[in-house]
């Protein structure tokens, strides 16, 4: 294959994943986009097979194989509540695979027509360490942030004195080594930086809370794509650089959003140690023997029955629990009731962007019911009954008139306008932030005291 | 070698500079600016599991190191990253086909 064709076929590859993620822009578009998505990566992988830099395949279909044969049955197997660790693990092998490209440049560079062993152009260099570090920070990070999500790890922020001091001071030393192996090309160098970035990456996320994860694993998602892109710099390949590109700055995009959405600084994320066991005496107010109004799922039903709206409001509780199929069923009675049924979707709901949807849509709640936060909130005012299932934080009316609570600003939903509240819980146990929601003192609030699952399945069973 | 390297290689598509490298890369963080702030909140773990399977385009680079004839260091890592990316090509794909296909209108 000519060079000219090699790169045109590649350019085609690019264009396959931008549409891919342009058919992300509706449900209805989504699907076709996937598919294009997987052509583009065929065409990459096809290209690069038939250049002559790629004299035998045994190793390389053996890799394929095995690989495929791996990704294919956990993808078929992996349960849609597992969804945020299974992305994270993804996010790792990315990391780790642009750690290996790179030491693969690094031993064999006239393979990739920078140079040979000894006298490798210095830019290249500095591409390639650049490459590898940022893989090995994708790396730990996200094997961190996985086992945070599968509860391998406690899920509350690990924090040391000196940790950042620890961190700055490592961060100095990768780069001084990467100045260094640049000018000398010396390998030892090259894994002192791997090593740096490895241990970085660990300990960047092990300060952050499991609440903060939305943001953590969007993150992680976007230094995969930087990651690429630095290998794409090192070898010189544009398609390597512009899919890169798109998957950093998507993944930094979404970083921004769930950031906005608990109206915390991305550097304050960073930092970590929200959520901390001492944040609990922070703010919020006295609570002390305050009286709360308690119901049972005989008294939600009657209540949902003779509403004439009912927005649900999902949070992590309901996936914890696996209700959303319960929730479902409970819908579907109240809308063969004749009541008009929504669901509010706050955008750091859940563990990772967009999690609440994909339960609800494995429940297979039609879409066209889920709304966003900016969309139903007016509804609110209207509504006979907000239905609070797993959601705590996102529902506080201190994050508009507490400006000592640590969410004060956060976005909320106004679930507190509706007539009756009904407030899903395990116990009065507060959110994530430490703080009480004083939203369940209110008259209007009905306390459910139950898990998520069988408090829905016991209101599903009386209004039956 | 480099100029043989050079004259036949893929990786050297008429040895592209450093700024048209960088170019092509600040267009590509544009375009991928403004088809991501298309994307429907809704789609937004989809958007994450696609991203993370287009990203193993990584898998190019790593063909290229496990291609030669003769079996060395280099060829070893890049048979170890042809694995792991085809993990998350296929692993990636899958999850967001089954995903997307729970997305539905009400009837």
């Amino acid at each position: 294959m000519s060079a000219e064709l090699t790169g045109f076929a590649y350019l085609i590859a690019a264009i396959c994943f931008i549409l891919a993620l342009r058919g992300l822009s509706s449900p209805e578009t989504a699907r076709q986009g996937n598919i294009i998505g997987i052509c583009g990566m065929a065409i990459a992988i096809a290209t690069t097979l038939a250049s002559p830099e790629v004299l035998s395949y045994t190793w390389i279909l053996a890799g394929i194989v095995i690989g495929g044969a791996i990704g294919t049955v956990i993808a078929l197997k992996i349960h849609m509540t597992a969804l945020p660790q299974l992305v994270a693990a993804f996010h790792s092998l990315v990391g780790l695979a642009a750690v290996f490209v790179a030491s693969a440049t690094l031993y064999a560079p006239d393979a990739y027509g920078i140079g040979s062993v000894g006298s490798i152009k210095t830019a290249s260099l500095v591409e390639m360490a650049v490459g590898a570090a940022i893989g090995a920070i994708t790396f730990t990070g996200s094997i961190v942030a996985f086992a945070k999500l599968q509860g391998l790890v406690t899920g509350a922020p690990l924090v040391f004195t000196g940790q950042h001091a620890l961190n700055a001071v490592l961060g100095i030393a990768a780069v001084a080594l990467v100045v260094f192996f640049a000018r000398e090309e010396s390998h030892l160098a090259y894994w002192g930086i791997v090593a740096l970035a490895l241990a970085l990456g660990f300990l960047m996320i092990l300060p952050i809370g499991g609440a903060d994860m939305p943001v953590v694993i969007s993150m992680l998602n976007s230094y995969s794509g930087w990651a690429a892109c630095g290998i794409g710099f090192t070898l010189g390949n544009t398609l390597l650089i512009i899919t890169g590109a798109l998957v950093g700055s998507s993944g930094a995009i979404l970083s921004y959003i769930m950031c906005k959405g608990m109206n915390r600084s991305f550097i304050s994320v960073i930092l970590g140690g929200f959520g901390a066991d001492d944040s609990a005496v922070a703010a919020g107010g006295p609570s002390g023997d305050r009286a709360v109004r308690q119901g049972s799922a005989e008294d939600a039903a009657f209540i949902m029955k003779n509403g004439g709206k009912v927005i649900i409001v999902p949070g992590y509780g309901m996936a914890v629990a696996q209700a959303q199929h319960a929730v479902r069923e409970m819908a579907d009675i109240l809308k063969a009731e004749g009541v008009d049924v929504s669901y509010a979707i706050h955008p750091v709901a859940g563990r990772m962007p967009g999690h609440m949807n994909v339960l609800l849509a494995e429940a297979n709640v039609p879409y066209d019911e889920v709304f966003e936060l900016e969309v139903i909130n007016n509804a609110f005012a209207m509504a006979d009954v907000a239905y609070v299932i797993g959601a705590n934080d996102v529902t506080n009316p201190a994050a508009k008139t507490d400006p000592a609570s640590p969410i004060y600003g956060m976005p909320i939903l106004d679930v507190e306008r509706a007539k009756t509240v009904l407030f899903v819980k395990r116990s009065m146990a507060s959110g994530y932030a430490g703080v009480d929601n004083e939203l369940f003192f209110r008259d209007n609030t009905m306390m459910l005291f139950g898990d998520a699952k069988k408090m829905t399945e016991e209101i599903v069973h009386a209004l039956g | 070698m480099e100029r043989i390297a050079n004259a036949v290689g893929i990786a050297t598509v008429n040895e592209p500079t450093l700024i048209m490298l960088f170019t092509v890369f600040v267009l590509a963080v544009f375009v991928g600016y403004y088809v991501v702030w298309n994307v429907t909140a809704a789609l937004h773990s989809p958007l994450m599991s696609v991203t993370n399977a287009i990203s193993s385009v990584i898998i190019v680079g790593a063909l290229i190191a496990a291609g030669p004839m003769e079996v060395n260091f280099s060829k070893v890592m890049g048979f170890v990253a042809v694995v792991l990316a085809s993990i998350n090509i296929f692993g990636g794909f899958i999850v967001s086909q089954r995903m997307l296909q729970m997305y539905r209108k009400k009837k």
